[in-house]
């Protein structure tokens, strides 16, 4: 995404909550792609927005996740998370970006607001080593807590950097 | 050592300020344990057979599919997707698909979504009936677990008449499937279509009212509606719970809209209920298939040749000049077709609950980011929560009634 889609500013196509989105936070970036609103915020506002959308209705945190654009032709920031909330009464769906850069990307956490952040957090942190701020476990969910890199970073190799072969052996003495 | 009296415990009978800890005992499930099924491990404080606390622990069947995802093309992928939840492959076929596909906009023949429609339906079945199966067979009802064995065994047998393989399907392809319905296969499913629900009401004799398995079950690892909700439940465990949210019906896709079905809901929220709306499932998805196998639409099941997408048939390869080139550019690694320099995401209703998959194109027939929402990873980090107070031979009902995959839990 980062810059490569067109933007367009909130319009008629978008519904109430989004309107009501763009009253209370100002410059609001918000776009449409096969019929997918997505709206940028900033970190500094992360939770009072996410506070603002629970009380709109979207109710449940369908997934948060990460996409690297080291790689990507055009994009400028690094990180682009994503949240996936969905108002179960409704049926409407919202994605929500938020972008982080290197060094020491860092986002408020919104495990207090959604249970399932919890979870969904630790692997971003495990995967992207993205720090989520006011996360209560922020333990990695996938690797072995003495891994150092972060895999899904697009400058981690796909055959890994040879981890395995140095894994410590545990014999049934030391277990 | 002093003791703070704030760590003696209450219910300690000796009274002479015995710590509570001692009484804790740590018990390791897992990750090799025959009731896990999978791979995933728990560590559970337990106080004599009671469950304190739970701490569930993932990553050991951690493949690395997402970064895979990164350097397959949209159509080998399909292949590491049936490795997710393989206990219905073709389910993750068509959420790969189906995600592709939104994101390059590409409008499905009538016949390609019917017959997706039906082989996610039957893949649904077959999954539902191994975990239900996988609940009784921990709760000590064999025979039941064998009844439903068997009937997967004719799912795969469909399967395999399809396209060859019973397990691994691959069935999906950009804009199409790879094998379109033979007369055989239509027959088969017929055939199973008459005879499974025979099965099944033999199945709900033997356990929905059996007095042993609705104790071990009612009651149990309870998940109330707003858990449900803000733990990010999804499919028969939310709908265990009350949550009466059903992608088929909120958000139709396939060919989902023209038939007549119903969402299949319980209030309780225990194992019971979520084995009950199981069970109902399978009768609903029963309705769904008689309705679409009879009315198959006829025509091509894969999108034209204009649509360059999927690769043409031999006959038209071989006979007519658009064929030719559009196989040959299909298969060169520098042509083949467009890709938006956009992100989508899009989900189907898994057996397992709300599977989707977030896919960044950045041009290329390569997926630049291929995430997998997995329903597994939040109803496994639910467990804890769900068991606590309950005793240690609980752990299986909850898990199995949970139906994680670990291999859709690591990925």
């Amino acid at each position: 995404m980062a810059e490569a889609h067109s933007k367009d500013t909130v319009d008629s196509r978008a519904d109430d909550a989004i309107e009501s989105l763009a009253a209370r936070f100002p410059g609001l970036e918000s776009s449409t792609y096969r019929g997918q609103v997505r709206v940028v915020i900033g970190a500094g506002v992360a939770l009072e927005f996410f506070t603002h959308l629970k009380q709109l209705g979207f109710n449940q945190l369908i997934d948060v996740t990460c996409v690297d654009y080291l790689e990507y032709r055009g994009a400028t920031r690094r990180y682009g998370l994503v949240y996936l909330l969905t108002a179960t009464g409704t049926g409407r769906r919202l994605t929500v970006r938020l972008f982080v850069d290197d060094p020491e990307p860092a986002v408020p956490s919104i495990s207090g607001l959604w249970r399932s952040a919890n979870w969904l957090e630790r692997e971003v942190w495990d995967m992207f080593g993205i720090r989520f701020i006011g996360h209560p476990d922020l333990r990695r969910l996938l690797m072995p807590e003495e891994f150092l890199a972060h895999p899904l970073r697009k400058d981690y190799p796909l055959q890994g950097r040879g981890e395995r072969h140095n894994f410590p052996v545990l014999t049934r003495e030391d277990g | 050592m002093a003791i703070a009296p704030d760590q003696v415990t209450r219910s300690s009978s000796s009274g002479d300020g015995v710590r509570e800890e001692d009484y804790l005992w740590t018990l390791n499930f897992g990750p090799q344990h025959p009731a896990t099924h999978t791979t995933l491990r728990l560590v559970l404080k337990l106080d004599g057979e009671r469950v304190v606390d739970a701490m569930p622990e993932m990553g050991y069947l951690h493949s690395g599919f997402e970064k895979i995802g990164e350097h397959l093309t949209f159509n080998q992928y399909v292949t590491v997707t049936d490795r997710m939840n393989y206990i219905s492959p073709m389910a993750n076929n068509v959420a790969w698909h189906h995600a592709v596909e939104t994101l390059l906009g590409i409008d499905l023949t009538p016949r390609c979504k019917v017959i997706r429609t039906i082989v996610a339906e039957l893949a649904r079945v077959s999954d539902h009936l191994l975990s239900n199966g996988a609940v009784g067979l921990d709760t000590g009802a064999f025979t039941f677990f064998l009844y439903g064995f068997y009937q997967r065994e004719v799912i795969y047998d469909i399967f395999e008449t399809l396209c060859g393989a019973r397990f691994t399907n691959s069935y999906t392809r950009v804009g199409g499937v790879s094998h379109d319905f033979t007369p055989l296969v239509i027959e088969k499913i017929r055939t199973f279509l008459r005879t499974f629900p025979k099965t099944l009401d033999d199945m709900e004799r033997l356990l929905t009212r059996n007095r042993i398995f609705v104790d071990r079950t009612k009651g149990v690892g309870v998940l109330t509606r707003e858990e449900a909700i803000n733990g990010g439940a999804t499919g028969p465990v939310a709908r265990a719970s009350g949550v009466t949210r059903d992608l088929r019906k909120d958000e139709p896709y396939l060919a989902y809209a023209d038939y007549d079905f119903q969402v299949c809901c319980a209030a309780a929220g225990d194992c019971y209920s979520r084995y009950l709306v199981r069970m109902q499932e399978m009768r609903e998805s029963i309705r769904i298939l008689n309705q679409a196998i009879e009315n198959i639409p006829s025509g091509e099941v894969n999108v034209g040749i204009e649509g360059r997408l999927a690769l043409p048939s031999k006959q038209q390869v071989y006979s007519t000049i658009e064929g030719t080139i559009s196989h040959f550019e299909l298969s060169m690694s520098n042509r083949g077709f467009e890709v938006p320099r956009e992100e989508s995401y899009a989900a189907i209703e898994a057996p397992n609950g709300e599977l989707g998959f977030y896919v960044v194109g950045d041009g290329s027939e390569v997926a630049y980011r291929a995430r997998c929402r997995p329903p597994s990873v939040l109803h496994f980090s639910l467990f804890p929560q769900l068991i606590r107070g309950h005793t240690l031979s609980d752990v299986v009902a909850v898990l199995g009634s949970l139906n994680i995959i670990a291999a859709e839990l690591d990925r």
